[in-house]
């Protein structure tokens, strides 16, 4: 569970942020959706405690990030828009690495591993070098050592970017099964078409801002528009930056 | 395991696998410099060996008018040569190094038993050439003191009555002495190793990894920043380390092919040195380790890093250059200084001489305040928001 109130961040006089407020639920898929610059990935950063919020407030299980970011993290797996890997440790040493950093033995790291490279299909390339990769392959790797600590919440920035249709339709599934598993799922993506096929709620971010939040039902209900997308191109004021 | 472990392992790890790098900073930087050194010392003898063994040439102008003269020289093994055209000419020209002119009214003075005059044309700007016309200079008093001695003695007096004043020179130089102003650039050699030892590390963990996007998943770990930041110091601080230990070990080896025992030198390169090197160069690789990482992790990009990072290379040379260039007396104070204290340690052990446990102790603390404070400045960086985003 993640809640979000009044979220604000500036970096000079360029307001980033400006009054951001939803909740992401356990069992349930989020999507931020916004144009390219409308500060998904800033507030984003503000969830994982990479960046401080000017004000406002970031919860993630009752737990203020301000006060404990360490526990915040604890309970976070992020997939940030950066997701670089060491190319001289193979993929499965990636995994390992950040398991060893969230302090789990190495027992438990072997098994969750094991667990992460069968669901994500990625058997062929564990003992492999990841210099070379290619960008789907690179995903697969982030999300595995990203959720290496069996996290109740995770953070996608943007996942399914570069990746091709079937990538991205197994990302797609990945993200269910996430859900189905429990989890609390919060992703963020310019593509409509993706949240509108994968979300139970969307939020919807323009210029520093929530614009709407609701099931893709009720926000077509909400602006009267017969489809999703004039729905978002009425609610973000212009069909700018919305990749089709 | 510890976070602070856990980066340190897999940063050392890491970068092991980096075969070229590897090679590079942990053998060619730490073995080149001990043989660029040697090689270096070895042509400075080569010329000090020459200077005193090989015969002396010496164009003469005017030979024929001071026959007994230039018999007396070629006894003294100076190589007579015919007289060029232009004597000055063939002197700045570096034809020769040095020239003697004899005036046509030699004999006529000589015979008066008036002083008779020979000029020595030479340039002192040439270094070499100075000493040779030293070397003549000391040639031609011996000359003149002997006529004049024979002079005295034929009047039926005592050459002694020129003579009031009696003098001898008590050099107090060792060898170990001599041979330290050669040796004073040493330190910077395993400064230097240390730094080429660091020098990747500490580019490739801070912005090398922000440039490849791999820091800000790293910082969404639930682990603190200074533990990251502790780690990758470490693994850069190992590094560098093992490059001076290799350097010190390498010089310890190589130091006795030096020819230094030939011009009446000794060194002290025991195990007494390298350990007394090691111990005071520990503390001062790690803070160059950390300032390494500092200004790379201060830069914006992994050229601009590389290029601070190079910059800060000449930084330590400083004291290493004043001591070669100006003898300076070591005081108390120097001691501690981070670098200064490393410069006087070292070259006061390669000379035998004697450094106080106070020295000692002085140095190591005084660099690992500097550290502290190096390490608290690279925190403050690591800490800020701007770091982990790559632009």
């Amino acid at each position: 569970m993640i809640e979000v109130r009044s979220l604000r961040k500036t970096f000079g006089p360029v307001v980033a942020v400006d009054d951001v407020s939803f909740s992401a639920r356990d069992g349930e898929i989020t999507g931020l959706l916004g144009p390219n610059g409308a500060g998904k990935t800033t507030t984003l950063r503000c969830l994982y405690t990479l960046m401080q919020p000017d004000s406002g407030s970031v919860t993630v299980d009752g737990i203020d990030a301000a006060n404990d970011p360490l526990a915040v993290r604890r309970r976070l797996g992020v997939l940030p828009d950066a997701r670089g890997l060491y190319k001289r440790l193979t993929a499965r040493e990636n995994i390992a690495y950040f398991g060893r950093l969230h302090g789990l033995d190495e027992a438990t790291i072997r098994a969750r591993s094991d667990a992460m490279i069968a669901a994500l299909d990625m058997a062929d390339i564990a003992p492999r070098r990841t210099e070379g990769f290619s960008q789907g392959q690179r995903v697969k790797t982030a999300i595995a050592r990203a959720l290496i600590h069996d996290p109740n919440n995770v953070i996608l920035d943007e996942p399914t970017n570069g990746l091709d249709v079937m990538a991205t339709r197994s990302m797609r599934q990945f993200l269910r099964r996430l859900k189905s598993e429990g989890r609390c799922v919060l992703f963020s993506s310019h593509i409509m078409q993706e949240v509108a096929a994968l979300c139970d709620r969307i939020v919807v971010i323009a210029r520093g801002r929530v614009v709407a939040a609701a099931t893709p039902d009720a926000l077509r209900a909400q602006t009267g528009a017969a489809n999703l997308e004039d729905a978002f191109v009425q609610l973000i004021g212009s069909d700018e930056g919305l990749a089709a | 395991m510890n976070s602070f472990l856990v980066v340190f392992v897999k940063e050392v790890r890491e970068n092991l696998r980096d075969r070229r790098t590897v090679l590079n900073t942990l053998l060619t930087g730490p073995l080149f410099a001990p043989f660029i050194f040697v090689l270096l010392i070895n042509t400075v003898v080569t010329q000090e060996l020459e200077k005193a063994e090989k015969p002396l040439p010496l164009p003469v102008v005017g030979a024929q008018y001071a026959p007994n003269l230039v018999a007396a020289l070629k006894q003294q093994n100076v190589d007579i040569q015919p007289a060029p055209a232009d004597a000055e000419r063939a002197v700045r020209e570096q034809d020769a190094d040095v020239v003697l002119r004899i005036g046509a009214d030699f004999a006529t003075y000589w015979n008066k038993g008036e002083p008779a005059q020979v000029e020595i044309i030479y340039d002192a700007s040439q270094r070499y050439a100075s000493g040779q016309a030293g070397r003549l200079r000391a040639l031609l008093d011996q000359y003149s003191e002997r006529s004049g001695a024979l002079r005295l003695l034929a009047r039926g007096l005592s050459p002694k009555i020129l003579k009031p004043l009696s003098f001898a020179e008590r050099d107090q130089s060792t060898p170990q002495s001599r041979a330290s102003q050669l040796f004073s650039m040493l330190p910077y050699f395993f400064i230097l190793g240390g730094f080429v030892g660091g020098m990747a590390l500490a580019i490739d963990t801070t912005s090398g990894e922000r440039e490849r996007q791999s820091l800000e998943p790293l910082l969404a770990n639930p682990v603190p920043r200074w533990q990251i930041l502790g780690g990758k110091l470490s693994a850069t601080t190992a590094f560098a380390l093992t490059s001076v230990l290799l350097s010190v070990l390498a010089f310890a080896v190589v130091g006795r092919f030096l020819p230094a025992g030939k011009i009446g030198m000794t060194l002290e390169i025991g195990p007494r040195f390298a350990a007394g090197a090691m111990l005071v160069m520990l503390p001062l690789t790690a803070l160059l380790a950390s300032l390494q990482t500092l200004v790379a992790a201060f830069a914006k990009s992994y050229r601009e890093a590389q290029t601070y990072v190079s910059l800060l290379m000449f930084v330590p040379a400083i004291p290493s250059m004043m001591f070669s260039f100006v003898p300076i007396k070591t005081q108390a104070w120097m001691y501690a200084v981070p670098l200064l204290s490393q410069q006087v340690i070292i070259t006061r052990l390669l000379r035998g001489d004697f450094v106080p446990v106070s020295g000692f102790a002085l140095s190591i603390a005084s660099t690992v305040a500097a550290l502290a404070l190096a390490y608290a400045a690279a925190t403050l960086v690591y800490r800020s928001e701007r770091l982990a985003i790559s632009a």
